[in-house]
This record gives C-alpha cells, structure tokens and sequence, in this order.
C-alpha cells in the first residue's frame, strides 16, 4: 500500500478518508454514551429512591467551582473548535496556538478538580469509615423523611467521584491527545488537505464537554434553593 | 462531497450561547420552581449538548451516515433510560 504524506493508501481521496475517520470517531463516541449512560442510570435510579440524601449530598459540593469549571471546559471547547478552523484554513500557527489553549484550560479544569476532591477529603466526605455528614448541613426533618441518611448521603457521594473520576480520566487522556496534536502542529504536518487528526481529538474533546454539560445540573444543582 | 468550514464568528456565537445557558441554569436552580427545577435543568442540558454536537462537532453538516450513527447512539441510550425509570418509576403502583 502506498501512502503520501496526506493521503493513506487505502483511500481514494482526502474527502473519502476524513469521511471514514471521523465516522469511525462518532462510532466509538457512540460506545462511550452507552458507558457513561450506565452510571448516569445508576445516578438516576438512586438520586430518585433517596431524594432528601442527594440533595443535601449535592448542597455541600462548591457551587461557585463548579460553574467556573462548566465556563472552563466550554471555552476550551471553544478553543479546539477554533484549532479546527484553523487547521482547515491553513493557518499553521493558529493550529499551535488554539491546541495549545484548550491544553492550558483542560489543566485549570484538572487543577479546580484537585482542590475540590481535596475540600471533599478534608470535609470527611468521602464515603468509607472516616465518612461524616456536618450537622450544620443536615436539616432537622431530613432524619426523619430518611432514616439511613448517612449511608444514603455516601452512596451521592460514590456516585459524585466515580463520574467525575471517570470525567477526569477521559480528560486526561484529551489532554494527552492534545500533546501529540501540539508536537504535529509544531512539526507543521497539518494542511488544508489533511487534518483529519485535529478534527477526530476535537470530536472526542466535545464529547467530553457534553459529559460535563449534564454532569454539572446533575450533580452541583440539586435542591439548591433549599436552606442548610 | 467537500468540506464544510465553520467560520468562527458561528463558534463565537455558540459559545456566548453556552455561557448565557450556564448562567440561566445556575440562576434556576437557586430559585424553588419545585418538580420543574429538574425538568429545567435537564431541558438546558440537552439544549447546550444539542448546539455543541450541531455545530463544534459538526453533525448538522456531517453525512447522512454519520448522522445516522449520532441518532442511534442517543436513541440507544433513551432505551436505557427510559425502559429502566418505567420500570422503577411504577414499582409502587401495585400496593394498592
């Protein structure tokens, strides 16, 4: 098989290759929505079995980190669309530094996740022996509409770090995406004619985006206007 | 079939939308609407998800293929959903 810098052998032309790739993109994106669909059905049996646990679960996780990272995620949404753009205009060092930006954004992300699983250790909120719920946020009549809150209030918080775990594990992997994005933009191996790469990552950067898109309400805004 | 390029004054005009969205969002949930908080929430979500697959994936001008592939995923995932939560949902009807 023969293959030129821009167009692998097995294809006829560019358009019929970048057709291919980025189906091949949405398929495997296609098994990640089943994935993730099965622990956003764990959520959503569970956040409606043991509504007065989650909602006080969701009152304790920092609200104002959690919109700031929505706005930093979206914007780096933003910035690999843009790296698309660039790439298909031909515009090489845009290319580098709109990859570059959403890798930075992706890490200020990462880095707010840090401080908040941090908070959740320090707070005894992480669900295990040393597991405790602060009294001043457990409302006098929530004993009382669940008994077992405790270890309902647990299961939330299970749910909060395996999905936002799992978010960040796929973050990661982006990030590691946009790495070896950066060093062939660097290299200046992206044209007009084949920049399909570029295209498939910000196909699967997205896809990351609209995990967070749902996980945000789901887990930050539940109950919110209640006291406690 | 060539390429279809986004310009970005499109992508500006999307991510201000996704912005307005998120402060909508947070503003709702502060305010007791009762069982329409969740509804609202959900409805936001799916508004923000659906522009970000439209235009920064590019499925409105994708292929029929590949649009194909993006309805049947999420088709697939109703099923999930929908199946499971019809089932849960009811378990308590029988007492009667």
């Amino acid at each position: 098989m023969h293959r030129t810098e821009e167009l692998y052998g097995q294809f006829q032309t560019v358009e019929q290759q970048r057709e291919a790739s980025t189906l091949g993109m949405w398929v495997f994106l296609v098994t990640e929505i089943l994935f993730f669909g099965g622990i956003f059905l764990t959520y959503t049996v569970n956040r409606q079995a043991y509504p007065t646990a989650f909602g006080i679960g969701s009152r304790t996780l920092d609200l104002t980190l959690g919109t700031l990272n929505t706005g930093v995620l979206l914007a780096s949404s933003f910035t690999m669309a843009m790296a698309v753009w660039a790439s298909q205009a031909g515009k090489k060092k845009l290319i580098t530094l709109f990859l570059a930006l959403t890798l930075i954004l992706g890490g200020i992300f990462l880095g707010v996740k840090v401080i908040e699983y941090a908070q959740k250790f320090e707070h005894h909120l992480v669900p295990g022996r040393s597991f405790a719920m602060p009294p001043e946020d457990v409302p006098a009549e929530a004993a009382a509409t669940d008994p077992d809150l405790e270890t309902h209030a647990q299961l939330f918080f299970s749910l909060y770090f395996a999905m936002t775990g799992l978010h960040a594990l796929h973050m990661l992997v982006g990030a590691g995406l946009l790495a070896w994005l950066l060093r062939g933009s660097l290299a200046g191996r992206f044209t007009t004619r084949y920049n399909t790469p570029v295209e498939v990552v910000g196909l699967y950067w997205h896809f990351v985006d609209i995990v967070w898109i749902y996980l945000f309400p789901l887990l930050y805004l539940i109950d919110r206007h209640k006291p406690g | 079939m060539s390429e279809h390029i986004t310009s970005p004054r499109v992508y500006l005009a999307i991510i201000l939308t996704l912005m307005a969205l998120t402060a909508a969002t947070v503003g709702a949930a502060l305010a007791d609407l009762g069982p329409l908080n969740i509804i609202l929430a959900l409805v936001i979500a799916t508004s923000k998800a659906t522009l970000v697959v439209l235009y920064f994936m590019h499925a409105r001008y994708s292929p029929r293929r590949t649009q194909l592939v993006v309805i049947a995923g999420i088709f697939w995932l109703a099923i999930l959903l929908v199946m499971t939560m019809a089932d849960y949902l009811t378990r308590s009807w029988q007492r009667l």
